[in-house]
């Protein structure tokens, strides 16, 4: 059984269709790229595998289960935008996190927190906007989960903190999760997805391996969609 | 991260290529145990299933092997390296040509370019 499945999800907010008929299997052991121009419907998807938004139309199953408590469990979620309370510090925010999930790893989050230079005493409020970013990654890849929605993790972040990013996703793989990055920024995930997702306006064009993408069309990920999505 | 890529070919197949070369200049000795898939994931930048690939290609091949408990070495054969050896001399001599024959050198100019450049090694 595919640890993620989709069936014919449709979602509209008023009049715009932000998802149509959106069919995926995502298998764990994987890091899968999705991938499409902004507005694409990326994030309205990780959303609705979170359990934030509910389709319109169609299901969505993960282990079995439709997104609620018991996904939640397992799904360790980085949203597009600082959710964390302002008035509280790293320190606080880590063990706040340490409570709630089960599968929490303190002493990863504070050794990740050292390699990158944050300060514990620190609130957030006073924290800079990139900063804020990586304590919230590192409270997301700190979880043991089964599947992990990362959108656009890499977005604000100086390249050596995106190296770092990197370089912790592929450390934290295991076969019995599914990372599943939202991005426009291919080039930097190019080398680490196993799987590439294309959406455009809603829908998926495309859902291959990069390897085959780089094989059949000698072209990279990052080449294939300029040529997709050119404007 | 650490390895340049060429855009449009397999990842896999450019690490094979890259760990090939390392074992054909002694990086990596006769039996000499390999780090493993993680840590060359990690080096590399690239994902470790690519990397698993990699190295499942490269034992197909004889190059390496796996001992089940303990990871996986390279081959102790000398034939195999010697044959990678040929192998690489070939296509090297191969790209020389290319670019020599497509800079308008005949065989008999190349051979004299040669020769006189060897006398100086």
């Amino acid at each position: 059984m595919a640890l993620v499945e989709t069936k014919n999800i449709t979602k509209s907010f008023g009049s715009n269709f932000a998802l149509k008929d959106i069919n995926l299997s995502i298998e764990s052991g994987q890091i899968v790229g999705l991938l499409g121009p902004n507005g694409s419907g990326k994030t309205t998807l990780i959303k609705l595998m979170m359990g934030l938004l509910q389709p319109d139309m169609g299901s969505i199953r993960i282990e079995g289960n439709e997104p609620g408590v018991e996904t939640k469990k397992i799904s360790a979620y980085l949203p597009d935008r600082i959710v964390l309370p302002s008035y509280m510090t790293t320190e606080q925010l880590i063990r706040m996190n340490a409570d709630f999930f089960d599968d929490f790893n303190e002493s990863k989050a504070v050794e990740m927190a050292k390699s990158l230079n944050l300060d514990f005493g620190q609130t957030m409020q006073k924290m800079s906007k990139g900063t804020k970013e990586k304590l919230q990654l590192i409270l997301t890849m700190s979880r043991e989960a089964k599947l992990y929605l990362l959108d656009e993790p890499i977005g604000g972040v100086d390249p050596a903190t995106r190296d770092y990013i990197l370089r912790t996703i592929i450390t934290n793989y295991s076969e019995d999760a599914a990372v599943i990055i939202s991005t426009h920024l291919i080039q930097d995930v190019e080398s680490i997805i196993d799987d590439v997702i294309f959406i455009n306006r809603g829908e998926t064009v495309l859902h291959k391996s990069a390897e085959e993408i780089r094989e059949e069309n000698n072209k990279s990920v990052d080449e294939l969609f300029r040529e997709v999505f050119k404007c | 991260m650490e390895w340049n890529f060429e855009p449009g070919i397999p990842i896999y197949s450019q690490i094979i290529d890259e760990l090939t070369m390392r074992i054909a200049r002694g990086e990596y000795a006769l039996g000499e145990k390999l780090p493993s898939v993680r840590e060359l994931a990690l080096e590399a930048g690239v994902n470790p299933n690519t990397v698993q690939k990699a190295l499942s290609e490269m034992e197909r091949s004889g190059l390496v092997y796996t001992e089940r408990t303990s990871g996986r070495f390279v081959s102790r054969e000398k034939k195999i390296m010697e044959k990678l050896r040929s192998n690489l001399a070939e296509k090297y001599i191969e790209e020389f040509l290319e670019k020599l024959t497509g800079i308008g050198m005949d065989k008999k100019e190349i051979k004299e370019a040669v020769m006189e450049r060897l006398k100086e090694v």
